[in-house]
C-alpha cells in the first residue's frame, strides 16, 4: 500500500493501463492513507469514499472491456473546495456555504471525470481563497506535512498538504495571487498557475474574476503537465477562456532542458524580508541553471514594487461584488429568518455570521475602493499599475525566455504566527502576484531546504502568457538536476506521518 | 391621492415654466435565449422553470454573451442614428435586491454600445419633433418579486415574498434621451409620441414585440421645470415604470402641474422617484434620493469587451428596414388619410394589423374601419393591443370581404367578429354556427315586406303619399321580422317598389 501512494501520477496511470494495478486498488490505498493521516493533517473538508470507488470501478470496467484509457485514467485527485462538484458539498472554506450541494459540476470537475480521474474529495482552503496560510478556513487550519505546527501556505494549503502527505498524487488548486504556487513552495511540491484563460473558471467559486486561475498541484513536473493538459483548453462557458489549443506542456515536461535559454533574474525579488536560506537556495538554483546551459541575465521590473498594493485594491474590489450573491436568499446559510425580519435584515445577519474576518475586511476594502469619488484614485490607479506591470513583463521577456525568483520570501511560518497581522500575511505573495496581474504563466517547484529551519524552498519560474510549455521545459530540467544532486525527490526528506 | 397633492392648472403652469424631460425606456429583446445563458425567454412558464446556474447566480457560474442580443442592440442604435462603439464593455451595477440573483446587474456604464442619436417623432398636427438620444445600452433584466400578504402587492406589510427568476437575465436595451427642451405645452404629447414612435421602431426592427402591457417595454419619465425662458434645469423627479402610452402622457402632465405647484409655493422640488397610479393619473412619492445611490460600477471582468467590426456594423446598417415614420408617410398617402388619423392609428397600435388585413384581401377603408372601431374597442376593454386580440388579420379581411359581397351587413359582421373573438371559430364557421347570413332569398323578403305593409297601413299610405322618409319604420319592421339578417338597403328598395314610389 505504501508503495502505491508514493507512485507518481504518471506511473500510477501506466500501471493501471497495463493491469498491474486496478483503479480500485489505487483508490483504496489513498482512502486508507487519508483515514490514517488526515486527522493530523486536516487537508480534506470532505472525502467522497463511495463516489471515488465508483469512479475507480468504472475505469477498471472500461479497461476490462478493452476501451482506451486516458493518460491519467484511474489516478486519484483532490479538489480545492471551490470547484463545484455535483452532489458533493462545496463550501469554499466558508460557513456561508455550509451544507450547499451544488447542482452542477465545474468544467474542471467535468473534464477530470471524463478523463477518468478519481475524485477523492474536497480540500481545505482559506475562506473564499483569501489568505496565505489556510488559517482563514472556517473549518480549522491544515498542518504542513513537514511540520504540523506550521502552515501549508494558502489559500490552497489543503491541496498541497494532501499531495505532500501522499493522500493524493494530484490536486487542483486556484491561484489569484499565489494560492497554488506559495503552498507548493512551502510544502516541497510542484504548483502551476497557467496563463489566465488557459483553464476554465466555470464552476470555480469566484474570488477575483480577473485574477483567478485554476491549475495543477503535483509532486513532479511531469504529473503537473499531465493534469494541466487534462483540464486546459477552451470552454464555451467561460468567455475569458482562451480559444486556442493547450500549449504542449506534456511534451515539454518530457524533454526538460534549459540549454541555450535566456533566464531572467528579477532584480526586485530580493532584499529586505527575504529569509537567508531562501535566498541561498535561490542563488544555488540560478547557478544550477547556468551549469545546465542557460544564459542568466538580470532584469529590472520597477513596477513590481507596486504590485502588492494594486493587488489589494483589485482583488478586494472584485470580491466585494462577487460575494454580494451570498445573501441567504437562494442557497447556503440563512440566519435570523424567524418571520419577523425583513429580507435585508436576514441578509445582513447571515453575512455577519457566515463570513470570516478576512473576507469581511476585503469586502469592506473593495466596497470602499469602488465607491464613487474614490474609484479613480483606487480601482482606477490599480488598473493603471496593472498595465505598467504587464509592460514590464513585455519588455523583460524580450531579454529573457523565462524569469525566475524565489516563490515566497520565507519558508512555512508557524500556525498563528501571522494570523493577527494581515500585512505580514500579504507579504507571502510578494513574488507571485505580478504574474496574476499580468496574466502570465508561472510555476513553483522545490529547490531544496532552507538550512536554518530545514523547510522546503520554492523556485518560481514565470513564462509569457500562452507559453506555459516553457515552465515545464525549464522545470523538468531543474527538477531532474536537483533529484540527481539530492539522490531522491525532496519530499522523501519529509518526516513520516 | 390627487386630493393630497397640490396642482396648478396646466395652462397656468406652462405660462410660468418650461418643462424639461428625460425619457428612459427599457425594451426586453425578443431573443430566444437569455442575455448571458442558454435559458429560454418564453413568457408564461411555471416560476423558476427557465433558470440555470448562471441566471440564478449560483457560486461559480459565469456569463456568456448572447450574440443576437448584441446584434439587436446595434440595430436599435443604428435605427436611432447613433454612433456605434468600436469597443465597449459591460459593467457591474452593484446593489442588493432579492430578485437580483448576483446582487449586481450586468449592464453598461460609461461605455454604451450606441450613443449620440435622434428619433424624429410626429405630433398630432403632423409636425415633426426631433428627440435627441443620449445612449442605448445593453443590460439584463432582474427576476420578479411577488409580495404576499400585504396591501396591493406592495412589499410594505407583506408577510413574505415569492421570487421568480425566469425573467432574470432576459436581455434589455435601455434607451436614454438627452434632455428634451423646447416642447413647452406639448411636452406630454412629445413624450407619448416618442414612446409610440420608439415602439414602432423596435417592432419594425423585429427585435421585440415591445408590448407595454406585458412589460416588454417600460418607461421612466424624468421631469423638471425651469422658469420660462431660463436655461438652468430644475430638480427632477423620476416617475418609474409608466407602462402605457396614455400613462406616459398623463404622468408628464401631472408632474408638470405638481412641480409648478411646489415651485409656486416657494418650496423646492425633492429629487425622488415617484410611482404612477393608473386609476387617477397621479404620482406619489417613492424613494427619496437624498444620497445619490452608489452603484460602484466597474468593468465586468467575466466578459470580454464587445468590439463590433465596422464591416459588420455597415452590413447591419445596410439591412435596416424602412423606418416607421417613412413607412407611415407612405401608407398615409396610399390610404389617403390625414396626419391626425394616421396618428390615431399609430396610437391605437393598429398599423400592423391594418397592413396585414389589407394584404389579406380587404380594402383599406374596411380594414381601417374594423381595426379602429369594433376591434379597438375590444382591445381597449381587454387592455391589450389590437394585434393581441384572438382574431387574425386574415379573419378580419374575410369579414370585410363578406360585407363587400353583401353576405353580411355591418351589424351581422360585428356579431361575426364577436364570435371569432369568443373562440367560436373563423368567420365562416361563426356565420354557419350562428346562422348569420343576410336574407337574400327574394321570395322570403318579399313576403316579409308585404306583411310589414299590411300591418302598418297608415305608414304605407304616407309613403304612397310621397313621404319616403317614413319608409324607415317599415324597414325596421322587416329587419325585426328577419332578426336583422336582411340587407336593409335592399329591403327599402323592395318597400318603395311595392308601394310604387320612386326614390329619386
Amino acid at each position: 500500500m505504501t508503495d502505491i501512494i508514493r507512485l507518481t501520477a504518471a506511473d500510477t496511470a501506466a500501471k493501471i493501463a497495463t493491469g498491474e494495478l486496478t483503479a480500485v486498488q489505487v483508490a483504496e490505498a489513498h482512502l486508507a492513507r487519508i483515514e490514517a493521516v488526515d486527522e493530523k493533517v486536516h487537508a480534506f473538508l470532505h472525502v467522497d469514499r463511495e463516489g471515488a470507488l465508483e469512479q475507480a470501478r468504472a475505469v477498471d470496467a472500461k479497461r476490462e472491456r478493452g476501451e482506451p484509457l486516458g493518460p491519467l485514467a484511474g489516478v486519484p485527485i483532490a479538489l480545492k473546495d471551490l470547484f463545484t462538484t455535483e452532489g458533493i458539498p462545496t463550501t469554499v472554506g466558508s460557513k456561508i456555504l455550509e451544507g450547499w450541494i451544488p447542482p452542477y459540476d465545474a468544467t474542471v470537475t467535468r473534464r477530470l471525470k471524463e478523463a477518468g480521474l478519481v475524485v477523492l474529495g474536497k480540500t481545505n482552503m482559506d475562506e473564499f481563497a483569501m489568505g496565505s496560510s489556510t488559517e482563514n478556513s472556517a473549518y480549522g487550519p491544515t498542518g504542513n506535512p513537514w511540520d504540523l505546527t506550521r502552515v501549508p501556505g494558502g489559500s490552497g494549503g489543503g491541496s498541497s498538504a494532501a499531495i505532500a502527505s501522499y493522500q493524493a498524487p494530484l490536486a487542483m488548486g486556484t491561484d489569484t495571487g499565489g494560492s497554488i504556487r506559495q503552498p507548493a513552495a512551502v510544502t516541497g511540491t510542484v504548483g502551476v498557475k497557467p496563463t489566465y484563460g488557459g483553464v476554465s473558471r466555470y464552476g470555480m467559486v469566484a474570488f477575483s474574476s480577473s485574477l483567478d486561475q485554476g491549475g495543477p498541484c503535483a509532486r513532479t513536473v511531469l504529473d503537473a503537465a499531465l493534469l494541466h493538459e487534462a483540464i486546459g483548453g477552451h470552454d464555451p462557458l467561460d468567455s475569458t477562456s482562451i480559444d486556442a489549443p493547450v500549449p504542449p506542456v506534456v511534451e515539454a515536461a518530457r524533454s526538460g532542458s534549459v540549454e541555450g535559454m535566456r533566464v531572467g533574474v528579477v532584480k526586485q525579488f530580493r532584499g529586505e524580508g527575504y529569509q537567508a536560506g531562501v535566498v541561498q537556495r535561490f542563488d544555488e538554483s540560478v547557478e544550477l541553471l547556468r551549469e545546465l546551459g542557460a544564459e542568466v541575465v538580470e532584469v529590472d521590473c520597477p513596477s513590481f514594487d507596486l504590485a502588492l498594493s494594486a493587488y489589494y485594491l483589485i482583488a478586494p474590489s472584485e470580491c466585494s461584488s462577487n460575494l454580494a450573491r451570498f445573501d441567504a436568499m437562494r442557497y447556503g446559510l440563512r440566519v435570523g429568518d424567524d418571520g419577523t425580519r425583513s429580507a435585508e435584515e436576514v441578509t445582513a445577519l447571515t453575512r455577519a455570521a457566515g463570513f470570516g474576518d478576512e473576507v469581511k475586511r476585503r469586502v469592506m476594502l473593495g466596497t470602499y475602493a469602488l465607491s464613487s469619488g474614490y474609484y479613480d484614485a483606487y480601482y482606477g490607479s490599480a488598473q493603471k499599475v496593472r498595465t505598467l506591470i504587464a509592460r514590464d513583463f513585455e519588455r523583460v521577456f524580450e531579454q529573457a525566455d523565462v524569469l525566475v525568483s524565489p516563490t515566497t520570501p520565507t519558508t512555512a511560518f508557524a500556525i498563528g504566527e501571522r494570523a493577527d497581522d494581515p500585512m505580514a500575511m500579504y507579504l507571502a505573495d510578494l513574488c507571485t502576484i505580478p504574474a496574476n496581474l499580468a496574466g502570465n504563466a508561472a510555476m513553483s517547484l522545490p529547490c531544496g531546504l532552507a538550512p536554518e529551519d530545514g523547510l522546503p524552498v520554492g523556485l518560481q519560474i514565470i513564462a509569457p502568457a500562452m507559453r506555459d510549455e516553457r515552465l515545464y521545459k525549464v522545470g523538468a530540467a531543474v527538477e531532474a538536476a536537483f533529484v540527481e544532486r539530492w539522490g531522491h525527490p525532496l519530499l522523501e526528506e519529509a518526516p513520516s506521518l | 391621492m390627487t386630493a393630497t397633492t397640490d396642482l396648478v392648472p396646466y395652462e397656468e403652469a406652462l405660462a410660468s415654466y418650461d418643462p424639461v424631460m428625460g425619457l428612459e425606456v427599457h425594451v426586453e429583446l425578443g431573443t430566444r435565449t437569455k442575455m448571458f445563458c442558454g435559458c429560454s425567454t418564453e413568457l408564461g412558464a411555471p416560476p423558476n422553470s427557465q433558470t440555470c446556474p448562471t441566471c440564478l447566480g449560483l457560486p461559480g457560474a459565469l456569463p456568456v454573451m448572447n450574440a443576437t442580443g448584441v446584434e439587436s442592440a446595434i440595430r436599435i442604435g443604428l435605427a436611432l442614428h447613433c454612433e456605434i462603439a468600436e469597443w465597449c464593455r459591460f459593467a457591474r451595477k452593484n446593489y442588493f435586491y432579492p430578485d437580483m440573483p448576483k446582487n449586481f446587474q450586468t449592464s453598461q456604464y460609461d461605455e454604451p454600445i450606441a450613443f449620440n442619436g435622434y428619433l424624429d417623432v410626429q405630433l398630432e398636427d403632423g409636425t415633426t419633433f426631433r428627440v435627441e438620444i443620449e445612449r442605448a445600452h445593453m443590460e439584463e433584466d432582474t427576476g420578479k418579486s411577488t409580495h404576499v400578504g400585504g396591501a396591493t402587492g406592495r412589499i410594505h406589510g407583506a408577510s413574505h415574498s415569492l421570487l421568480d427568476y425566469n425573467r432574470a437575465g432576459i436581455p434589455l436595451i435601455e434607451i436614454v434621451t438627452k434632455p428634451i427642451v423646447g416642447a413647452g405645452e406639448r411636452a406630454p404629447e412629445v413624450a407619448r409620441a416618442y414612446v409610440a414612435e420608439l415602439r414602432e421602431l423596435i417592432r419594425a426592427l423585429g427585435v421585440s414585440e415591445a408590448r407595454m402591457e406585458m412589460g416588454q417595454m417600460r418607461c421612466d419619465v424624468n421631469l423638471s421645470l425651469m422658469p420660462k425662458g431660463g436655461d438652468k434645469f430644475g430638480t427632477r423627479s423620476e416617475t418609474k415604470n409608466v407602462n402605457s402610452l396614455r400613462s406616459v402622457e398623463r404622468a408628464a402632465r401631472f408632474e408638470i402641474q405638481r412641480h409648478a405647484a411646489v415651485l409656486r409655493s416657494g418650496a423646492t422640488v425633492v429629487q425622488e422617484t415617484r410611482h404612477f397610479h393608473e386609476d387617477d393619473g397621479s404620482t406619489t412619492s417613492g424613494r427619496v434620493k437624498e444620497e445619490a445611490e452608489d452603484y460602484r460600477y466597474f468593468p465586468e471582468p467575466d466578459l470580454v469587451p464587445v468590439a463590433p467590426s465596422r464591416a459588420w456594423v455597415d452590413e447591419l446598417r445596410g439591412s435596416l428596414p424602412e423606418l416607421p415614420l417613412q413607412r407611415r408617410n407612405r401608407l398615409r398617402e396610399q390610404w389617403g388619410v390625414s396626419a391626425h388619423d394616421m396618428q390615431s392609428i399609430l396610437n391605437a397600435g393598429a398599423i400592423e394589423p391594418i397592413v396585414a388585413t389589407i394584404e389579406a384581401g380587404a380594402d383599406s377603408a374596411a380594414a381601417r374601419k374594423w381595426w379602429m372601431g369594433e376591434l379597438a374597442r375590444h382591445a381597449n376593454e381587454a387592455g391589450v393591443e389590437p394585434g393581441a386580440l384572438p382574431i387574425s388579420p386574415e379573419q378580419v379581411a374575410r369579414v370585410a370581404v363578406l360585407v363587400k359581397e353583401g353576405s353580411l351587413n355591418d351589424k351581422l359582421a360585428r356579431q361575426v367578429i364577436e364570435g371569432v373573438l369568443a373562440g367560436e371559430g373563423g368567420p365562416d364557421e361563426v356565420v354557419e354556427k350562428r346562422g348569420l347570413k343576410v336574407v337574400s332569398d327574394e321570395g322570403a323578403l318579399a313576403a316579409a315586406v308585404e306583411e310589414a305593409i299590411a300591418g302598418n297601413a297608415a305608414i304605407a299610405d304616407k309613403i304612397r303619399g310621397g313621404k319616403v322618409a317614413a319608409a324607415g319604420a317599415l324597414v325596421g319592421a322587416v329587419m325585426k321580422a328577419t332578426r336583422g339578417q336582411a340587407d336593409a338597403a335592399r329591403v327599402k328598395e323592395l318597400i318603395l317598389q311595392k308601394l310604387g314610389v320612386g326614390e329619386s
